[in-house]
């Protein structure tokens, strides 16, 4: 076994120890990496008086959820942010796992007139910081359609994305053309090609790109704070930056606050970690 | 089944002719169906702003009609002291944080790479973690880390090795310190992970072709490893640049770009020069010079990549 690091076969001990090392190492890392959240947790729990009025450490002595209802009692739609969060998360989900699943498919194995042309529109879209297209997304949504405080506001800017139509079209790039062909002599139209064949072979690429749209969906702040000036159609991250900005030394219920915006990611995340993981080095194949 | 019927039925015999003229086929019509949601969506949220954005940076904006003020908002940005403070800060942040992070993931993932599988992927998922929550809760967390008064967390442990209060975010010799302190300590995960799968990739073999020479970790280091993943450096660089040219969250949250402007980034210039002083068209136009950047860095990306692929 040959490998980056020496084996010591003659001597195992050697290797045992060095690995300790690494491992405590590794650790120690992980214990600064994991800090904030961790804090987070813990503070979350303390009661909610302004900073500098208690002292906080970081073990919790006693576990109160005064905190928590500090939090939910901001705002009487503080219950509706959680729950437009995950309207919006899902309707995002949904449409791409069916729109980008489908054009993915287009883009790999139809060969239609425009394809590549239109692919490589989509490919220099993906290039274009999001800083230019919100100004004018702004003024439309807001100004000429006066459609802020939708959830169609919320939800149609990243209902399709080409990073999601891309992420489709190189792994249905990887299936072998020849089923497809067999099917097509068996009489399949390409709806059912791709409903009966393609979609079951990409369960996997589908179920990273619902997951990782999901985080990005729930975690995303700027769209959702500016075209929603109405509370009750805020989602959790902007009533978080909200309270805030409204409670600058109220620190136990922001954080709170935060927990709330952070759990179910961190549940989501405990649950279906392989996919999480998977999606990290898939979305890391394009260039 | 319903479908592939009504395009049957839509292909009567008059339009039949028309589309064989036109030289489109069934196939063809599969393709644009399929297509036709995600380039409506493109359409909309991606082409028009773009042009709309173009336009806009040519213009003055006016609640009743915007006038058109030529190069007008090109030339106020470059005559702007901001602008240049901003372009400055970011390019320190950037210097700070992509290499520091590419240099901790590859050395941690090269740290990682001699345990089992299951301790690799325990690694991955603590390191990941963080990476899960919003910027906008990680940016209230060390907001309370940084907080100015001796109770904060950072000041309470710097108080047991003897170091005075200091406000971190307030003062203008440290905020911007504070800013990439927090990038550094929170959030390798990806790189990790990327960098991981790179190295799992080197083949066996040139270990082996090493270890018959006599080669050390450190010469296998050098020689092999750096070499065999970096295309993977060059990516995680290039994305590394561009997503931290592109930062909003934590100057907004956590600084608002103070003291003195210190923090103000290019990303949170924009914004405040859209929807705080609404000024679309100053907005537009500093956006299309950070997207010429950017577009620079890719191009750049591109050439290197292609010229660099040989071990």
């Amino acid at each position: 076994m040959s490998g980056l690091y020496s084996q010591h076969l003659h001597n195992r001990k050697v290797v045992y120890i060095r690995n300790g090392l690494i491992f405590v190492l590794l650790s120690l890392l992980a214990v600064v990496t994991l800090f904030p959240i961790y804090y987070m947790l813990v503070s979350s729990f303390g009661p909610p008086v302004e900073a500098g009025g208690a002292s906080y450490s970081l073990f919790p002595k006693k576990i109160s959820l005064d905190s928590y209802q500090f939090f939910f009692n901001f705002s009487k739609h503080s219950y509706r942010w959680l729950i437009n969060s995950l309207i919006v998360s899902c309707s995002v989900v949904i449409g791409n796992v069916v729109f980008a699943g489908l054009a993915g498919y287009a883009f790999a194995k139809i060969r239609f007139k425009g394809r590549n042309f239109l692919f490589f529109a989509l490919l220099c879209a993906m290039m274009i910081p999001y800083q230019v297209t919100q100004v004018p997304l702004y003024m439309l949504v807001v100004n000429t359609l006066q459609m802020d405080n939708t959830y169609v506001a919320l939800i149609a800017p990243t209902f399709v994305t080409a990073y999601n139509v891309f992420l489709c079209k190189q792994f249905m790039s990887s299936l072998p053309t020849e089923i497809i062909e067999s099917a097509k002599i068996e009489g399949c139209n390409q709806l059912q090609i791709y409903l009966k064949i393609i979609m079951p072979l990409s369960k996997t690429v589908l179920a990273v790109m619902a997951i990782l749209t999901f985080m990005g969906s729930w975690n995303t702040f700027f769209w959702p704070f500016l075209v929603t000036s109405k509370e009750y159609m805020q989602t959790i991250q902007v009533g978080l930056k909200n309270f805030k900005f409204a409670n600058t030394t109220y620190f136990a219920p922001m954080m709170a606050g935060a927990t709330i915006s952070a759990l179910p990611m961190f549940i989501l995340f405990f649950s279906l970690q392989k996919y999480f993981l998977e999606g990290v080095t898939i979305g890391a194949v394009k260039g | 089944m319903d479908t592939s019927k009504a395009i049957k039925n839509d292909t009567g015999s008059q339009k039949k002719k028309w589309f064989s003229k036109m030289h489109i086929t069934g196939e063809d019509l599969w393709g644009y169906l399929f297509i036709a949601m995600s380039m409506v969506v493109f359409c909309l949220f991606t082409i028009y702003p773009v042009i709309s954005a173009l336009i806009t940076s040519f213009q003055k904006f006016k609640p009743l009609g915007s006038i058109f003020v030529g190069l007008e908002n090109y030339k106020t940005t470059f005559k702007s002291n901001l602008f240049y403070k901003s372009i400055y800060n970011t390019a320190v942040y950037t210097f700070f944080t992509v290499p520091l992070s590419l240099l901790i993931s590859f050395s941690v993932a090269v740290l990682i790479l001699p345990f089992k599988k299951k301790f690799q992927s325990l690694f991955k998922s603590m390191y990941y973690l963080p990476n899960v929550a919003s910027g906008v809760a990680l940016s209230v967390v060390w907001l309370w880390i940084y907080d100015p008064l001796p109770t904060g967390l950072l000041n309470s442990i710097l108080r047991v090795f003897g170091i005075e209060n200091h406000n971190w975010l307030g003062s203008s010799s440290t905020a911007m310190f504070s800013l990439i302190l927090m990038a550094l300590l929170a959030g390798h995960g990806s790189n990790i992970i990327i960098y991981l799968a790179a190295l799992l990739n080197v083949p066996v073999s040139f270990y082996e072709a090493a270890d018959i020479e006599g080669a050390t970790f450190f010469q296998k280091l050098r020689y092999i490893v750096i070499p065999m993943v970096k295309p993977t450096t060059l990516f995680l660089l290039v994305t590394g640049i561009i997503s931290s040219f592109q930062v909003f969250m934590n100057a907004y949250m956590m600084t608002g770009g103070g003291p003195n402007n210190n923090t103000t980034m290019v990303g949170l210039l924009i914004f405040n020069n859209a929807f705080r002083y609404s000024d679309y068209g100053l907005a537009c136009a500093q956006a299309m010079i950070l997207a010429i950047v950017i577009a620079g860095i890719s191009i750049l990306q591109f050439r290197l990549m292609s010229s660099d692929v040989e071990y």
